[in-house]
């Protein structure tokens, strides 16, 4: 009973956190009183924290490393994006249709991700991880074939496997409008993401991950991690769990694809590339594996790092890589840890709560 | 004969594939972690192999030598600079240095040499019978080819028969082990590295002499599909790799040729799911059950 | 009906004898009953002709010098290596195909010699884990929180708390796994296995790394726990006290064969088994 207060009181600490956070930026940002350019980052700030403490629950709590986290993403923005430039029509209301599309680009995500989990997940360690990578790499690359329009009789898909066709080839009506346009990716979109809305999904995420954890799913889920063998043989159905952090994973993904997606006038695949699915990871590493708190202080903080070492200007991209590479070797090396213990006396245990 | 041209292109795509994958393959068979700095590695070489030619004006093969030192060097001091403090941390703690690793050189390469892409000169100098021509065999393949086969030829006789080869062998298969018997298991290390960084040198040449584009990001793609090729073959085995690069190249030349060149990696990456698949563990991977 | 269809199946396999188990049992249908059971590794017959009855409540000893294949026999038994040959009846049903977490919900539940524990997790969790299956609620209920799963998760805890009072580790319960002392750790696994509610519970080396007082006390818990959940045991232990202290029935393997079966006193005068540990007499 302790341990369940103990564990309530950390997550009713992260909501409330997030919510301060949300309600301080949302005041600065309608005061005015936020430059352009931090104003630009709040949708795509969540969005990545979605990203990550959803990544947060196959690589720590799940234990499996995944490197394709960004196709998910990708799944879930163009399904989005294809979602609510057709039903533009149909449902008038932004929020609602946001609402939609945000459900939409998580479904999409859930199927592929399902698809995707059930012959990646036979596979154990950095074989699993190259999989994931390469599957990363293949939504990339089909999403690029990809013709979309829409008109008056519905949506119009083909699929340009020769690279010879163009949004010619859908025959739209005169009144038809082309959604996503092959390796140009998605064009015309109208932008009905807000920050209220990430951080509402940001919320739903939390909820989401954190409940599960506490329940019997989760820890069937880190039972398995801990120790495949002996989860086993407490009865544990291995390959159920793991599918289902992954495909639970994979969806919040799909919806944070949504709603980036939905941010911006256009957008291409390759913005989800395999780096995009690295960048996710270094955020979850650094944050602490399992430690959600961890991945949403690290998104926002190396998020940011760039924006903050604008004074660097050409160097900055360069400093941003020492400090990941000092960050990793002070956080991970006993001596090195030992040495800053000194240095700091009472420095408090970063990773302490989960 | 116009397939007999895309297999001649596919083999020696694949040749630097495999050349690649060997020093992949071998830091991972010692150190257990996925370097993903090694293909930018690459680039550096290219680099390196390109002032050499164009502004200090020295021969091709004086070029490639230095190209190889200075990444033998680079090898060394990345390994012992970020790696080394990291041998008893978790692999991931690893993996995230290596990829800050990779942004380094990409972002210091830009720094220092630009992005504009630099057109290189290839370092094979001469022409073959207009025969050989005419079916799409170019001299640089050949050269790739050729140089693939020699080192592979090379690696696994020093690894089999060398002191330090066996001693490499004994630090993959049981650290504690092989520092008890004697073995210098931190300088074995460095020595990987540093045969790992010179095959990436030499694939960097090889490669930018068949494909002359060099820019900070050269080795990043080449780089993700040798690490495919050495999980092909089987990730630790010398042959796996070979094999793993030359299959990787052919079929990406033949998918590029035959199905949809968007597609071509998508194809790649598919066969490789495939053989993980049927063989979880490469083609000549070794299966290692837990023991209960 | 069950009763008769074991019958008959007894009858057709005249082996495994029912030599030694005990005699309150010996009416009851038995638990488990191996036959002819084996598994090469390669060339190896790592076990070979392995035939073990189990009486519903016997606590039964698995003994054998080193590399004799007593682990292998539970690694069989659980299905954590599939046999090559021979069956298993669990129950009086057949094992055959089944996998590891199946076997577990049919009634086995097993410690490992290396402890296999959940260890970034706590004390409370790893008999939650345990207790998995008497859990009703689903993910969806978990997530969104319902009714329900606070009643089964209160329900599960205080079933955990009562396991754990039997080594008398209820305030050890916030504790991570991983950190507690090396006995403690050994107690922990038994309590996970039984909370998964088993008819027969597999110890491997129950006692190894522990002092001759815990030692003692660990053969008072082990008759404790047959007595109160009614449930066969089968440990394989070094510890020759504890062996002969509390099993009724031992089996004794070497090079993957059973070389002797019987009584404690059997046991302790088999000149087979002697040259087994000792080698032989000049």
């Amino acid at each position: 009973m302790k341990n369940m207060k103990k564990s309530t009181k950390t997550d009713f600490a992260t909501y409330a956190g997030v919510t301060a956070a949300f309600l301080i930026m949302y005041a600065l940002q309608r005061g005015g009183h936020l430059t352009s350019s931090i104003s630009g980052q709040l949708v795509p700030i969540c969005c990545f924290i979605v990203m990550a403490v959803s990544l947060n629950l196959v690589v720590g709590i799940s234990g499996e490393l995944s490197l394709g986290h960004a196709g998910f993403m990708s799944v879930g923005a163009f399904g989005g994006i294809i979602a609510a430039q057709s039903l533009a029509g149909a449902i008038p209301s932004a929020p609602l249709r946001l609402i939609v599309a945000l459900v939409v680009g998580a479904l999409c995500a859930t199927v592929v991700g399902f698809v995707v989990g059930v012959p990646v997940l036979r596979l154990r360690g950095d074989y699993l991880a190259i999989v994931t990578l390469a599957f990363g790499q293949i939504i990339k690359d089909l999403i690029n074939c990809l013709l979309v329009g829409y008109d008056s009789h519905g949506l119009h898909i083909v699929f340009n496997i020769s690279g010879l066709k163009s949004i010619n080839d859908l025959h739209l009506e005169e009144t038809g409008k082309a959604i996503i346009k092959g390796a140009q990716g998605a064009v015309g979109v109208t932008k009905i993401a807000s920050f209220p809305a990430g951080f509402i999904l940001v919320m739903i995420t939390l909820v989401v991950i954190l409940n599960l954890v506490r329940s019997r799913t989760g820890r069937a889920i880190m039972a398995i991690r801990d120790n495949r063998i002996a989860a086993e043989s407490v009865g544990l159905n291995i390959t159920k769990y793991k599918l289902m952090a992954f495909v639970i994973s994979a969806a919040m993904a799909g919806a944070a694809g949504a709603l980036y997606g939905l941010n911006y006038g256009s957008l291409v695949a390759s913005r989800f590339d395999f780096n995009t699915s690295i960048l996710v990871l270094v955020y979850v590493v650094l944050g602490g594996l399992g430690n959600i708190w961890g991945s949403i202080i690290a998104t926002v903080v190396l998020y940011m790092l760039p924006e903050a070492l604008r004074q660097f200007s050409d160097y900055r991209m360069l400093v941003y890589a020492i400090i990941l590479i000092l960050v990793m070797l002070v956080t991970n090396n006993a001596q090195l840890k030992a040495l800053l213990g000194k240095l700091i006396p009472h420095k408090k245990e970063a990773a302490g709560n989960e | 004969m116009v397939f007999f041209t895309y297999l001649i292109s596919g083999i020696s795509l694949g040749s630097v594939y495999a050349i690649i994958a060997l020093g992949y393959t071998m830091v991972y068979g010692i150190a257990k972690m996925l370097n993903f700095a090694h293909g930018d590695v690459i680039m550096v070489g290219g680099y390196i192999c390109y002032i050499a030619l164009n502004s200090l004006g020295l021969p091709a093969i004086v070029a490639v030598i230095l190209a190889m030192i200075v990444c033998t060097v680079l090898g060394v001091v990345i390994e012992g600079l970020a790696y080394k403090p990291l041998r008893q941390a978790g692999s991931l703690a690893v993996l995230i240095t290596a990829i800050g690793v990779s942004y380094f050189l990409q972002n210091a390469a830009q720094l220092i040499w630009g992005a504009t892409p630099k057109n290189f000169t290839s370092v094979v100098h001469f022409s073959l019978p207009a025969g050989l021509m005419s079916v799409g065999l170019s001299s640089e393949a050949l050269i790739t080819v050729l140089a693939c086969i020699v080192i592979m030829i090379a690696l696994t006789t020093f690894v089999n028969r060398s002191k330090l080869g066996k001693a490499m062998r004994a630090c993959s298969e049981d650290k504690g082990a092989a520092q008890l018997m004697g073995i210098n298991v931190n300088r074995t290390i460095s020595m990987t590295f540093a045969i790992g960084s010179a095959l990436a040198a030499i694939a960097g040449v090889l490669l930018c002499s068949s494909y002359p584009v060099l820019q900070p990001t050269t080795g990043s793609m080449p780089g993700i599909k040798a690490f495919t090729a050495a999980v092909f073959g089987g990730i630790g085995s010398i042959p796996g790799a070979f094999i793993g690069g030359l299959l990787l190249g052919i079929i990406e030349s033949l998918a590029k040729a035959y199905i949809s060149t968007t597609l071509a990696n998508s194809i790649v990456f598919a066969v490789l799911i495939i053989i993980l698949l049927v063989k979880p563990t490469g083609l000549l991977g070794k299966y290692a059950p837990e023991k209960v | 009906m069950n009763e008769k269809k074991r019958m008959g199946k007894a009858k057709m396999v005249p082996v495994p004898s029912k030599a030694i188990i005990p005699e309150r049992d010996i009416d009851k249908a038995p638990i488990l009953e191996c036959s002819h059971l084996g598994i090469d590794f390669g060339g190896l017959r790592a076990v070979d002709d392995f035939n073990l009855t189990i009486g519903r409540t016997e606590i039964a000893g698995l003994i054998g010098p080193n590399g004799a294949g007593k682990t292998t026999v539970f690694n069989l038994l659980t299905k954590v290596y599939q046999p090559t040959r021979g069956t298993i009846l669990l129950d009086g049903v057949d094992t055959a195909g089944k996998t590891t977490a199946q076997i577990n919900h049919m009634g086995i539940a097993r410690t490992f010699q290396n402890i296999r524990l959940f260890s970034n997790m706590t004390v409370m969790e790893n008999i939650l884990v345990g207790l998995h299956e008497e859990m009703s609620y689903n993910a969806l209920s978990g997530i969104l929180r319902l009714p329900n799963f606070f009643r089964s998760e209160r329900i599960a805890r205080e079933r955990a708390i009562e396991l754990l009072s039997i080594f008398n580790m209820e305030d050890t319960a916030d504790a991570v796994a991983g950190s507690l002392p090396y006995g403690a750790q050994r107690r922990l696994e038994i309590l996970r296995a039984l909370a998964t509610n088993p008819s027969l519970l597999l110890l491997d080396e129950p006692a190894a790394g522990m002092n001759p007082s815990e030692t003692a006390e660990l053969m008072e818990n082990i008759v404790k726990i047959r007595d109160t959940f009614n449930i066969a045991v089968l440990l394989i232990e070094h510890d020759m006290n504890l062996v002969m202290g509390i099993c009724e029935g031992i089996v004794v393997l070497n090079f993957g064969q059973v070389i002797a079966k019987g009584t404690a006193e059997e046991i302790q005068s088999n000149p087979t088994v002697i040259e087994a540990y000792l080698g032989k007499q000049q």
